[in-house]
């Protein structure tokens, strides 16, 4: 299981965990299964045709997986994915 | 009779080798070795560049750290007119070994006169020098850096959460000038977190109790009030000039809109945003590395990015984010350290973590990508769907 690190905006969403753990072997996989244990995720995530809504970035470990294999990256047991939208407050 | 001192000098000036300013200029950079034996208040009013200051008294003390062990090291002393400089470039051959010394001929003054450049140190006053003593130490900041900071223009968007703490350190630092742009009045409810102002500043102008406070702590520093709202009609106006913006703005729009103008500008910022327990930081330095819309290409919709009004910011929050901006600032203009360019630092405070993520250019940046001279102004600050962005955060 991968460990996701989770935005402020997405606690309510996650049971208020600021952690974690979802399965898959890709990036995809992994959101993918974050939102089907959480799928007050689901929207924030993911766009009306799958994709990943491009106001969210995703890191691999401190990787943007927009510059490596976007969805389709390959995940470890040990990796860490990090999601995290802009924030403005000043 | 024993001789007279004119009579040493010449016989010393007779038998040590000069050259002249030119051949001095032309090999400037060539692996010579340029000290100036003058003293310390005729190497303040200006000296040769790349020249090393070891006075005449601490010839024999200090050369070597000057330059060097090899005695076959090319050295050229330099003085006021070539009379000191040819009695230490006899010390240095007959007393010390080094073979290869000239003592240039004329000495600063035929230098100046036959134009070549001299440069001319800041120097600081003796209060200045008790005030940044701390600094002094310090040799990453140094006089140098310290001459930096007080020569440097930093503005600040927003005299807030973020605000608050940089203004005080920056001004604390010796900024030169400081530009605040916040077009608000303090409210009690600010004072949990916006530390530049007071309880009996509320409704005061925010520029105007900043400056009480910037002033206060250091006469130094001169303030530029703006108190309007940072928008695409003044922001050019605004921002050109300035060495650093630090980005505390509370909305995406103007965070969008002062990426795109400083990109234009190449003027880097400092960024940081702050919610709840956690805070972002990174520094956008145009074409050195990634700008915010790289980092971001379009803003979170209004119910993913709640503002700190709606959902709350822990007091001392915007005080740690706000001194890592100040750091940042304080490198960016001192040239010391490795700035957070290219990497983006979040800080959660109930975890007490610190994770870094790497930030990369897109080569596709609609901003960035392009020539400074290209970005037009209608492009300036608009995303996707910034007008339903703008409705909906009304």
């Amino acid at each position: 299981m991968a460990t996701i690190k989770v935005p402020p905006v997405l606690r309510p969403s996650v049971g208020g965990e600021k952690e974690v753990a979802a399965s898959g072997e890709t990036v995809g996989a992994v959101l993918h299964d974050l939102a089907e244990q959480h799928p007050a995720t689901s929207e924030q995530l993911f766009g009306p045709d799958g994709s990943l809504n491009r106001y969210v970035n995703v890191y691999l470990n401190d990787e943007d997986v927009r510059v490596l294999d976007g969805l389709d990256t390959g995940v470890g047991e040990s990796d860490t994915l990090v999601i995290l939208p802009a924030m403005a407050g000043g | 009779m024993s001789p007279s001192g004119a009579e040493v000098i010449r016989q010393i000036k007779s038998q040590v080798e000069e050259i002249d300013p030119a051949q001095v200029s032309e090999h400037l950079g060539n692996g010579i070795v340029l000290i100036d034996v003058r003293d310390s208040t005729e190497w303040d009013a200006g000296h040769i560049p790349g020249a090393k200051h070891v006075p005449r008294g601490y010839l024999e003390s200090r050369i070597e750290g000057a330059a060097g062990a090899d005695r076959g090291q090319e050295i050229v002393i330099y003085c006021a007119s070539g009379q000191r400089s040819a009695l230490a470039a006899h010390t240095l051959k007959d007393l010390l070994g080094y073979a290869n010394v000239k003592s240039m001929t004329g000495g600063i003054t035929l230098w100046k006169d036959r134009g070549y450049k001299v440069d001319v140190p800041k120097t600081l006053t003796a209060e200045q020098r008790e005030r940044y003593s701390r600094h002094l130490l310090i040799p990453e900041i140094g006089l140098e850096g310290q001459a930096k900071l007080l020569e440097s223009k930093v503005l600040l968007l927003g005299a807030g959460g973020l605000g608050s703490p940089t203004a005080l350190y920056l001004a604390a630092a010796g900024v030169g000038t400081l530009g605040v742009v916040d077009d608000d009045e303090v409210d009690l409810s600010n004072l949990q977190r916006q530390v530049i102002h007071t309880t009996d500043r509320i409704g005061v102008a925010k520029v105007d109790s900043a400056e009480q406070s910037i002033t206060a702590i250091n006469p130094d520093v001169n303030v530029v009030k703006y108190k309007t709202r940072l928008d695409a009609s003044n922001i050019m106006e605004i921002i050109e000039g300035y060495d650093v913006i630090v980005d505390g703005v509370d909305n995406f729009p103007t965070r969008y809109l002062l990426n795109d103008a400083t990109v234009r500008l190449g003027i880097p910022v400092v960024s940081a945003s702050i919610l709840g327990f956690d805070g972002q930081l990174s520094v956008f330095k145009p074409h050195d590395g990634p700008c915010y819309r790289c980092l971001y290409p379009v803003p979170p919709p209004a119910e993913m990015a709640p503002s700190c009004g709606a959902n709350g910011v822990l007091g001392v929050l915007p005080g740690t984010m706000g001194l890592l901006q100040a750091t940042e600032v304080v490198k960016l203009v001192t040239g010391a350290g490795e700035p957070l360019v290219g990497r983006l630092l979040l800080y959660e405070a109930l975890g007490a973590t610190f994770t870094e993520l790497k930030v990369r250019r897109d080569p596709e940046c609609p901003i960035c990508s392009k020539d400074p001279s290209e970005i037009a102004d209608e492009e300036m600050g608009v995303f996707p769907d910034y007008e339903a962005f703008c409705a909906a955060a009304g």
